[in-house]
């Protein structure tokens, strides 16, 4: 029973990853995510201290609100400072996450709260955690219900905002001579992708989450040429390294976060070779078609 | 040499546009009728692009006022039409040709509505206006450059505007693709809409607009083609000039002069 709730977890973490990284990497902004997952932890700190405990509502409102702080810090140096994005992301998550370093050392004295549960989470205890009704009926993992809210709430937003997503992530420009601002779904893109970040913190972790946001979304775009089937081919990827992921785990008796992320990497790596030969073949069978072909 | 026209399908009054307090537009102030077919001309860096950009509301202008139909671009965003640089998006996005195409009709179909079939039905009629019916459901990945450009202009047919902004389509295109875009801007023409596009070959300058915008940072000619497509001008657009104007540009940026007050 336990394993299935942590399959389920860790497959509802990773669709909601896939599904938001796919836009990601398709903004050439897949690092953006690895910013944003450093930079909530003085948000989660902070909210930890505020809320007297683990409170999930504080935490995500904290963590949410670092985040959003951190896409737009990472626009404010790049736009107005003109500093290249990649330098603008280094500058601006380094510093928040050494500032959440800095309060977790401090306060880890009378807090249940350290840098290990943040950055590597422990998709283990998933079952442990339940939550408990006043009458005393159990609901099941908070984990896995705090997961299922964020995944309906992304396919709720990628359904209902599919065009708008679409033009901003393909052509700002366009968009905004149309008439949808690309800041605007820049920012409701990225408040997702902070939350499903924190959401998804106590299972896998912030450090493989990003894991999660890349790497099938990565397998998938080699694979596919439309949107719509990068959406569902990644989060079949995400949901096979969850699978395949918690198997290892198990096997070798190792972490079982480190193990779907690694799970994730060979997807990418067998993929990437096979695709490579498909194309060749492809090239060499248009080449031998053309060459058939009576020349005009 | 400024020609001004009564009743303007575009107006540009006192335009000036900086990039990092460097201006890159200055005091531009000119008119186009109705129904011309529209070139702005310029060396490089002359400010073609930025010009065709601020009208389009992506740049933050520095003062002045652009008016279109004579109402703010807000006010008339459906009626007006932008093809940007074929080399400004990701041509790899996993998307196909019929996909772009219908982005045209996303400002009409408005937030949170789907397409509809007749908005399908708009964008096969403009693939087949640009000869490109065939290839609706090809991936973008593998068009040719000017396949890419008649997608972009299929894309800003489909939007039905009455004026239309294009940012160089004739750049890097084959010529049977060249001779399928002056085509249908001249139909466009024909029907009283307004077309200015930004253009850099200045052999086919005067059989493809009748009406010319000369840029080099400031105007230096906007007029009908006969009048103002003159070696005098454009000697004075291409010349000497461009150095005097960027070394002060330079200046100023240094100095951090305020452009006007």
């Amino acid at each position: 029973m336990n394993a299935i709730l942590i399959i389920l977890t860790g497959s509802l973490v990773a669709i909601s990853c896939s599904l938001l990284g796919s836009y990601l990497i398709l903004r050439k902004m897949a690092m953006v995510s690895d910013a944003i997952s450093h930079a909530v932890l003085p948000g989660i700190v902070i909210a930890f201290m505020m809320a007297g405990g683990r409170d999930s509502l504080a935490l995500l409102l904290g963590a949410g609100i670092l985040g959003i702080l951190t896409t737009f810090l990472i626009e404010f140096f790049h736009q107005k400072g003109k500093l290249q994005t990649d330098a603008s992301i280094g500058v601006t998550f380094t510093w928040l996450f050494a500032l959440g370093v800095i309060l977790v050392s401090y306060y880890a004295g009378n807090a249940h709260i350290d840098q290990d549960c943040v950055l590597y989470g422990e998709i283990a205890y998933v079952p442990l955690d339940v939550i408990i009704l006043d009458s005393g009926q159990s609901l099941g993992p908070k984990a896995l219900i705090v997961m299922s809210v964020v995944l309906v709430l992304i396919l709720l937003f990628i359904k209902v905002s599919y065009k708008e997503l679409f033009i901003t992530t393909f052509d700002p420009s366009f968009a905004n001579a149309v008439g949808i601002s690309a800041t605007f779904w820049h920012y409701a893109l990225m408040s997702l992708v902070s939350l499903t970040t924190v959401a998804s913190f106590e299972s896998v972790g912030a450090i493989l989450v990003v894991a999660l946001l890349i790497t099938p979304p990565a397998t998938a775009y080699l694979i596919t040429e439309r949107l719509k089937k990068m959406l569902i081919i990644s989060s079949a990827f995400g949901v096979s390294s969850a699978v395949f992921g918690y198997l290892l785990a198990y096997t070798i008796d190792g972490s079982i976060a480190g193990a779907m992320a690694t799970v994730a990497g060979i997807q990418f790596a067998i993929v990437f070779v096979i695709m490579k030969k498909v194309n060749k073949a492809r090239t060499r069978s248009a080449v031998l078609s053309l060459e058939s072909e009576p020349t005009s | 040499m400024i020609i001004q026209t009564e009743n303007p399908a575009l107006e540009i009054h006192d335009l000036t546009v900086s990039y990092d307090r460097k201006p890159v537009l200055w005091g531009i102030d000119l008119s186009v009728p109705y129904g011309s077919i529209c070139g702005i001309i310029g060396p490089n860096g002359a400010g073609k692009s930025t010009l065709i950009k601020s009208v389009m509301g992506l740049i933050p202008l520095s003062s002045g006022y652009i008016k279109i139909f004579n109402q703010e671009l807000d006010e008339i965003r459906l009626k007006v039409s932008y093809v940007p640089q074929r080399e400004s998006v990701d041509w790899d996005f996993p998307a196909s040709v019929l996909d772009i195409v219908m982005m045209g009709r996303y400002g009409k179909v408005g937030l949170f509505r789907n397409i509809r079939k007749a908005d399908k039905e708009a964008a096969m009629n403009a693939l087949e206006q640009v000869g490109m019916e065939k290839f609706y459901r090809r991936q973008i990945s593998q068009l040719s450059g000017g396949q890419q450009q008649r997608v972009f202009l299929a894309r800003a047919l489909t939007q039905q505007a009455d004026i239309y902004f294009m940012d160089e389509p004739f750049a890097g295109v084959d010529a049977a693709t060249e001779k399928a875009i002056i085509q249908i801007l001249r139909r466009l023409a024909g029907e009283g809409k307004t077309i200015v596009v930004v253009h850099h070959d200045l052999q086919s300058v005067s059989t493809y607009f009748n009406w010319i915008i000369m840029l080099n940072l400031r105007l230096v000619a906007s007029g009908p083609t006969e009048k103002v497509f003159t070696q005098q001008l454009l000697e004075e657009a291409y010349g000497g000039k461009l150095t005097l104007l960027s070394e002060v540009g330079e200046l100023m940026k240094k100095e951090q002069v305020p452009t006007r007050e």
